[in-house]
């Protein structure tokens, strides 16, 4: 009998967090194009999104809540306890989201810098990684997730490229501090969203195999080439 | 916390035990660690009570059954022709499913009828006894104001303790548990629970247990058989965050059993 209510829990909860992490794809997604496209609807769009994900974060907590006491074991365990990690990721994506559709809403009544192309590079490499984490997450495929991992280290790079470029630019060029400060603002959201798409791909990998890769650097040497990412 | 260098006090090699011509338990190969505590877990009919009966030669009491293979209790095999079943019982010890308290006796009585049944008699001795292994069993408290009442009088919980009691009198190095809180109450589990994680100080404890969460909160190793084989055995927290056969998975999970 409790077996069957962990069952019925688990896919309860299961169908919740894709539900989630739908919004949040889309949320991600949305803050971009508000860039991108300098388009503030879809700022507004990122906040109602945001809405959604808060109840869903509480909602999926409580789930989670209601199953602990049913003790589960061995997979069951290690989905659960990812479960409650993951929503906490979601809920940060989705804030990041919102910061970087906010600051976007604030950057259209400057002039666009220079810099866009990697701006651009690096928010196509943040929505594969979102992307690849919550479908990783919804088949329980440890090869996508990978895939996440893979692209962490070249997001990183990506950001880090940015803030030297605009800083020397905003060096030669003051008038434009508070546009560079805006798009250095975008980056060091986009690379959060990335670093909590690595998090979901290192529980889904947990849950799957058991193996904790976390602070192992154990991904790197397994992982190969980064160029590789997308085959 | 495991102790991976403790010294092994209990190995099976090839162990076999069967019931007429059928085999219950298929060639187990299994080591005890001192002062751990084992779980056996597995499904109804799986053979790991008929397992741990071989360990104290108590399997060949029923009609027709017969173990084959080697059981070796420190140094001494247990199956040796020279070797006196009840020897080898008073050494591995055993508590079972229903507290079975001697009808007729007082609780004392019953605490050391076992040193009695090796011819000591000194009341002293047996008193000191007494106290501590009722004291061990966490029971002392409830029944030094009683001890010369029968043991009868006791409830489920108290008798299965004072069984351990009486077990752990004739010191024993080994303790083996027969699923001994499946008829208890959660308060009379959950106190004999807590005395196996105490006892296991001074004696080792292989304990049979339908309840997997049982088993994760007392033991140090768990060994899971099914069909009469040992199908994975490794440290508690590994077996039921981590096991490695897919059929362990399967079981404890609830896909089966």
């Amino acid at each position: 009998m409790i077996h069957r209510r962990l069952d019925s829990g688990l896919t309860q909860l299961t169908e919740l967090l894709v539900l989630t992490s739908r919004y949040v794809e889309e949320a991600v997604s949305h803050s971009i194009l508000a860039w991108r496209e300098r388009d503030s609807s879809f700022v507004d769009k990122v906040h109602k999104i945001e809405e959604q994900v808060n109840q869903s974060h509480k909602q999926i907590d409580a789930e989670c809540l209601k199953l602990f006491p049913t003790a589960p074991l061995a997979v069951d365990l290690r989905f659960l306890l990812s479960a409650v990690k993951i929503n906490t990721d979601l809920e940060r994506m989705t804030d990041q989201a919102v910061n970087i559709a906010d600051t976007a809403g604030y950057y259209l009544r400057f002039p666009t810098l220079p810099h866009q192309n990697e701006l651009c590079e690096m928010a196509d490499d943040v929505q594969f990684m979102v992307r690849e984490a919550i479908e990783s997450f919804i088949k329980g495929d440890s090869l996508l997730a990978t895939n996440v991992l893979r692209c962490d280290d070249k997001v990183d790079n990506l950001k880090d490229k940015i803030f030297r470029d605009i800083i020397t630019h905003i060096t030669h060029n003051p008038k434009d501090a508070e546009q560079g400060l805006n798009v250095i603002l975008i980056a060091r959201n986009l690379e959060r969203i990335g670093d909590h798409a690595t998090n979901i791909a290192e529980d889904v990998i947990f849950t799957v195999s058991g193996e904790d890769i976390r602070h192992s650097g154990k991904q790197k040497i397994a992982l190969g080439d980064p160029n590789e990412k997308r085959k | 916390m495991v102790d991976h260098n403790s010294e092994l006090v209990l190995e099976t090699k090839g162990l076999k035990a069967y019931f007429g011509d059928n085999l219950a338990v298929r060639g187990v190969d299994f080591k005890v660690h001192s002062n751990s505590v084992t779980a056996i877990i597995g499904p109804s009919g799986c053979g790991k009570s008929t397992f741990i009966r071989c360990l104290n030669r108590l399997h060949e009491e029923v009609p027709g059954a017969r173990a084959e293979g080697s059981v070796r209790l420190k140094d001494q095999d247990i199956y040796a022709k020279d070797m006196d079943p009840v020897m080898v019982r008073r050494q591995i010890g055993m508590v079972f499913q229903k507290a079975n308290p001697f009808p007729g006796m007082t609780i004392f009585e019953n605490v050391v009828a076992g040193l009695k049944l090796a011819g000591i008699r000194k009341k002293s001795f047996l008193e000191e006894t007494a106290e501590r292994s009722l004291t061990h069993a966490a029971l002392w408290d409830e029944v030094k104001n009683k001890l010369h009442q029968p043991a009868t009088s006791l409830s489920g919980g108290q008798q299965q303790r004072l069984c351990i009691a009486r077990t752990l009198a004739i010191d024993p190095p080994v303790l083996l548990m027969d699923e001994p809180t499946s008829a208890l109450d959660p308060i009379s589990t959950s106190k004999i629970e807590e005395l196996i994680l105490q006892i296991k100080k001074h004696v080792t404890i292989v304990i049979v247990t339908h309840n997997m969460q049982q088993a994760a909160r007392v033991s140090d190793y768990t060994a899971f058989f099914l069909l009469g084989e040992l199908v994975e055995f490794d440290e508690t927290s590994k077996m039921f965050t981590v096991p490695k056969d897919k059929r362990t998975e399967q079981y404890v999970t609830g896909k089966f059993g």
